[in-house]
């Protein structure tokens, strides 16, 4: 491909993010509004005197035009001033980024373990389709589904902290408190992925040159090995990246079950509080972080399938 | 339509479907029981509070065991069983019929009007999961009435992708360029020609999605985000009997299993449609 269609290709898909990024802004800008009767009364409480409402209205923004609004928001976002909390009355920014490491931490930890389960599994299943590995492979993955992160974690709890006593229950201290938090999130991650490297390797296998690596002679783990996977692994790629946005937000309800100091805990918090500033900030972190790892995801897919970008 | 119906009716009864129907038809027999019984899903009986299971429960319902609160959680388990499909009941009726509305208009108008149908479906896709319905319920507040309007917000957008993608496809195939060619005016059409040929995607979206929305609803009452306590949902059964796992297990376990056989028969009963429907070309 020359370097122009390329150029091309990823131009178009950082523009249509760039749209879809605007979106989410106005979305999550709208967010106060749907606040029932008035924001401010909600955020301050009723004891709050009418002067103290007014200033917060002015700081809000919430005495102007909604046009107005939404630009001084926009305006805001860009030059990475997010306002302060209405609770603790420091910069959103600074409370935010204490709690990214966290999260990500948690989040990579899942990744890792989702991969090591299903891999093994997806591969498995595919190899012996419609033998009892395959319908075993598949009923855990379809059982792992059916249990949402906020049963699997106590669940998990009940078995390793309360009857074995081999893993703290909840709180972040040293690595052995993450474990069951990151097997919480990778567990059900793994469910979904080991179903789709299942789905790509059985495709792969039924496509011409595995026939013609066959009549040559070459041996089963060759095949599989070199060939069938190396290709079944493009659209799993994708996969991976499409499923951080379903760990970025089953990690909210995970950090709550263990106490977990990240985003998704101070969302909640923050909700609890209704100091809408922070959760705003929050919702709008975690959506536009999932919508550049899609476009990268799709970027870099792209670029190493050319039926795509030339589709 | 007429391979639709034959595909439906001729879904064999293997073991997973058996299983699928026992358990949801459980499920609507506890919805539907519930003006019938004499349940007293707040009634607190202190010397009760985190006992296990009580057969010699003289007040009938007693053998699931009590909360931290003296709470039957027998009780409770079947009003949390109304709850999830009062909210799964709503939410998928709204977000199919606008979804799908949205969608099909979309796909077969065309035009400036899908181009920008299609850019709000990608915003809307951009939130990941539940989060976007966390952060309406956290907002809007609690209550079973918001909890369906945040979830609605949320689900709408499968359906209406869904749709439009199939229509765009249909709406080019031979049988509709026919009927247009004879006449026939665009609801007739689309009621006639278009939709009967998408119900098969539908369906099976429509069953994941009722998967989605169960756990939806739990996960937002387990946040807190929920039905008002002392409203029972199985979310926030899950998210009281947390705080006891030590002392008394049995308040995550009932309505833990209960949610986890629900889920598990819906999603089993979609992979035998999708199965037995066979409709790649919706994916």
């Amino acid at each position: 491909m020359s370097s122009k269609a390329m150029l091309n290709y990823i131009l178009s898909r950082l523009v249509s993010a760039l749209f879809v990024i605007l979106g989410v802004v106005f979305i999550v800008f709208m967010l106060i509004h749907m606040v029932p009767g008035d924001p401010v009364e909600v955020m301050l409480g009723e004891s709050a005197t009418s002067i103290d409402r007014e200033a917060l209205r002015h700081s809000l923004g919430l005495d102007k035009p909604l046009w107005q609004q939404f630009y001084l928001f926009l305006h805001g976002l860009i030059h990475f001033d997010l306002g302060h909390s209405l609770h603790s009355k420091q910069a959103i920014s600074d409370i935010i980024s204490a709690r990214i490491a966290p999260t990500v931490e948690l989040a990579m930890a899942s990744l890792l373990v989702a991969l090591v389960i299903a891999f093994p599994l997806g591969i498995i299943a595919a190899l012996k389709k419609d033998q009892f590995a395959d319908a075993a492979a598949m009923s855990f993955s379809l059982l792992g589904v059916s249990i949402p992160n906020f049963l699997m974690g106590p669940l998990l709890i009940l078995f390793f902290s309360v009857l074995l006593g081999w893993l703290p229950v909840s709180g972040k201290s040293g690595v052995t408190s993450l474990v069951l938090p990151a097997l919480t999130l990778g567990s059900a991650l793994a469910a979904v992925l080991s179903r789709m490297i299942r789905a790509s390797i059985l495709e792969v296998l039924n496509e011409d040159y595995i026939r013609t690596a066959q009549a040559k002679g070459l041996s089963r783990a060759r095949i599989i090995g070199l060939h069938a996977l190396r290709n079944a692994m493009l659209p799993v790629i994708t996969l991976i990246g499409l499923q951080i946005g379903a760990l970025l937000a089953g990690a909210v309800i995970t950090e709550i079950v263990f106490s977990w100091p990240g985003i998704g805990q101070l969302t909640i918090e923050s909700i609890q509080k209704r100091d809408y500033p922070v959760v705003q900030a929050c919702i709008l972190l975690i959506s536009i972080t999932y919508v550049v790892v899609n476009t990268l995801t799709d970027i870099v897919y792209g670029l190493l399938d050319p039926r795509i970008r030339l589709g | 339509m007429k391979s639709f119906l034959q595909a439906i009716t001729s879904l064999r009864f293997s073991a997973k479907i058996t299983f699928s129907v026992l358990i949801l038809g459980l499920w609507l027999l506890m919805v539907l029981a519930v003006p019938f019984m004499d349940l007293h899903p707040n009634e607190i009986v202190l010397e009760k509070i985190l006992h296990s299971a009580d057969l010699q429960s003289v007040s009938g319902f007693g053998f699931l065991g009590y909360d931290d609160l003296g709470r039957a959680l027998f009780d409770r388990l079947i009003v949390g069983a109304y709850t999830s499909f009062t909210v799964t009941f709503g939410v998928i009726f709204i977000s199919l019929l606008i979804g799908t509305l949205i969608g099909v208009i979309s796909g077969y108008a065309g035009g400036h009007w899908d181009h920008f149908i299609i850019r709000v479906i990608d915003v809307f896709m951009a939130f990941p999961g539940i989060l976007l319905a966390i952060a309406l319920a956290g907002l809007m507040g609690p209550g079973i009435t918001n909890v369906i309007i945040a979830l609605s917000i949320v689900s709408w957008v499968g359906y209406a992708r869904l749709s439009r993608a199939q229509v765009m496809a249909i709406k080019q195939r031979e049988h509709v360029q026919s009927a247009k060619a004879l006449g026939a005016s665009h609801a007739r059409i689309i009621v006639w020609h278009i939709l009967p040929l998408i119900m098969a995607p539908l369906l099976i979206e429509f069953t994941f999605g009722v998967a989605s929305v169960i756990i939806a609803e739990a996960g937002l009452s387990f946040l807190g985000l929920g039905v008002q306590a002392p409203e029972a949902s199985w979310g926030s059964m899950i998210r009281d009997g947390s705080q006891y796992l030590l002392m008394a297990p049995h308040m995550v376990l009932v309505p833990g299993i209960a949610l986890m056989l629900v889920v598990l028969a819906v999603n089993m009963l979609g992979d035998a449609v999708r199965d037995k429907l066979d409709v790649k070309a919706a994916q």
